[in-house]
């Protein structure tokens, strides 16, 4: 069980070591110490490992993670699990703006509260976080899916197109084009799976949540629209 | 870009190593805003003295021989301490005018860039932990201090487009982030009679707050009246005689980082400018909220 301690060993070297680590490596967990806030902590992984990292990460922590899953003991910085493709990552703590933005896959958990801009530009990532979302979350999210169990803050789902998001507290107010849609026993289905792949099964009752997506009115231009572009 | 740290201790026992804590949190800012820094820095004082920041435009300068002619226009002695190209003066607070006209009479290109009961003021063009190193930061005292690192994009990198910018006695303000109404605002405040030296976005923001408590609004109110009249990305910390305050624009667009223990109370651009601070793994660290202003302060 390798310990990497980022007082002593370069980030930029730990990184490298990551990025050789190959399909039936025998190196399957990593701890991180001392990571001080620095930025890129475990960016680009494509391996079936795990690395857990006790204390505050910094920006792009786990950032294009393909397989991998990452464990954050602690806070995160801007853009945490950005552009992840697959696998899972994990925040202990809180995590800043622009949680997991633009990712095509895997999971993100926050345990946390998340800053503004969680799942901005979305193409496929979940995410589920346990405290509350700031200010324009969802904003143009394409795909995939925003579990929030607290409530979310100003303009959620901003010119969203057709991301799932699903608020179990307040919404402060939605932003252009986003709008409250029913939800049916197949949604509640798949947010209970969802819920408990992110470890909280049972934790919540499912009839608390309400779901949000796109009017779908702001796909194509319209005079009557000016406005809200 | 730019880097933002500021520590308001809370432990008045920390308060000796207050310039050796900032100088390490503004070293790791250096690569937020590499082209200048500057700091203000809340140490002793009194109301009976005031503290005048001089600031020279060589090193070479003669600030004892300034202050020797300081004294015989005011008839009192005067205290001086000199940090590189600046130096802080203290003399009675009733003599500040006529201390004032004699340095601006010395012709020595001497300018008073700060003035308050304890408020010093240092800033330079350079790498800020060079910056820092230059006025021996690291061996300050004080109660809080704010600081700057900064990465030019609204006007030239020179000495007075560095922040921190005084915006009052005891006041001064540190921005990351760029205005995008500051021409049209300048223009509005010199109309109202305030003068500025630079094209900087940011002392427009200074001169705005001035303007706003010579109008009689609170530090507080004037905070809150630039959510309306400043457009723009922003996140400000100011420093007052007895704290300092936070507040980012409505869509928080610039990063903020605080901590908070029965020590401190730190502000950070990012979290890594606070990873040193003693204590910092069992503090409570939050992202303060957009268009909000916090306050911090000593009663």
């Amino acid at each position: 069980m390798p310990v990497v301690d980022l007082e002593v060993t370069s980030l930029r070297d730990f990184n490298q070591m990551l990025h050789g680590l190959g399909d039936g490596t025998n190196e399957t967990y990593f701890r991180v110490i001392n990571p001080r806030g620095r930025h890129a902590i475990a960016a680009g992984i494509d391996a079936a490992v795990t690395v857990e990292i006790d204390g505050n990460a910094g920006y792009y922590c786990a950032g294009m993670n393909k397989q991998a899953t990452v464990i954050i003991n602690g806070s995160a910085g801007v853009g945490v699990a950005e552009n992840m493709m697959s696998g899972s990552v994990r925040v202990k703590g809180d995590a800043s703006a622009s949680a997991g933005a633009a990712g095509c896959g895997g999971l993100l958990v926050i345990d946390g509260n998340a800053s503004g801009r969680c799942g901005i530009s979305a193409r496929g990532i979940e995410i589920v976080v346990k405290g509350s979302v700031g200010h324009m979350s969802a904003f143009m999210a394409q795909a995939g899916t925003l579990v929030v169990l607290g409530d979310a803050g100003e303009a959620l789902g901003d010119s969203i197109y057709e991301a799932r998001l699903f608020v179990r507290g307040e919404v402060k107010s939605l932003g252009s084009d986003c709008i409250e849609k029913p939800i049916s026993d197949g949604h509640k289905d798949k947010l209970g799976k969802l819920l408990e792949e992110a470890g909280m099964g049972g934790e919540v009752d499912l009839s608390e949540f309400r779901r949000f997506g796109s009017g779908r009115t702001l796909y194509h231009f319209h005079m009557d629209n000016l406005g809200a572009y | 870009m730019c880097g933002i740290v500021g520590l308001f201790l809370k432990n008045k026992a920390l308060e000796p190593e207050l310039g050796s804590l900032m100088a390490k949190m503004l070293g790791t800012m250096c690569d937020r805003g590499p082209d200048s820094a500057g700091f203000a820095i809340y140490g002793s004082g009194n109301r009976e003295h005031v503290k005048l920041t001089l600031r020279a435009a060589s090193a070479d300068t003669d600030f004892a021989a300034l202050a020797k002619k300081v004294e015989a226009a005011i008839g009192a002695p005067v205290t001086v301490e000199t940090h590189a190209t600046h130096a802080v003066f203290k003399l009675p607070t009733a003599s500040e005018d006529k201390a004032r006209q004699a340095i601006e009479g010395s012709s020595c290109g001497v300018k008073v860039v700060g003035a308050g009961t304890r408020m010093e003021l240092y800033k330079e063009v350079g790498r800020p932990d060079a910056v820092a190193k230059r006025f021996d930061l690291a061996h300050m005292a004080g109660s809080h201090a704010i600081a700057h690192t900064r990465m030019a994009t609204e006007s030239a990198v020179t000495t007075d487009g560095a922040h921190p910018f005084s915006t009052g006695r005891d006041q001064c303000l540190v921005h990351n982030g760029s205005l995008s109404n500051h021409n049209g605002l300048r223009r509005q405040l010199e109309r109202k009679g305030l003068h500025f030296e630079t094209e900087n976005d940011t002392e427009v923001a200074a001169g705005y707050l001035t303007w706003r408590m010579s109008e009689g609004a609170s530090l507080g109110e004037a905070l809150q009246k630039s959510l309306t009249d400043l457009d723009g990305f922003y996140t400000f910390v100011v420093g007052t005689e007895n704290g300092f305050g936070v507040l980012r624009d409505p869509i928080a667009c610039k990063p903020a980082v605080m901590a908070e223990t029965d020590d401190y109370v730190a502000f950070g651009s990012e979290y890594r400018a606070l990873a040193g601070l003693p204590g910092i793994d069992k503090a409570k660290v939050w992202e303060p909220e957009p268009a909000t202003v916090y306050f911090w302060e000593h009663h």
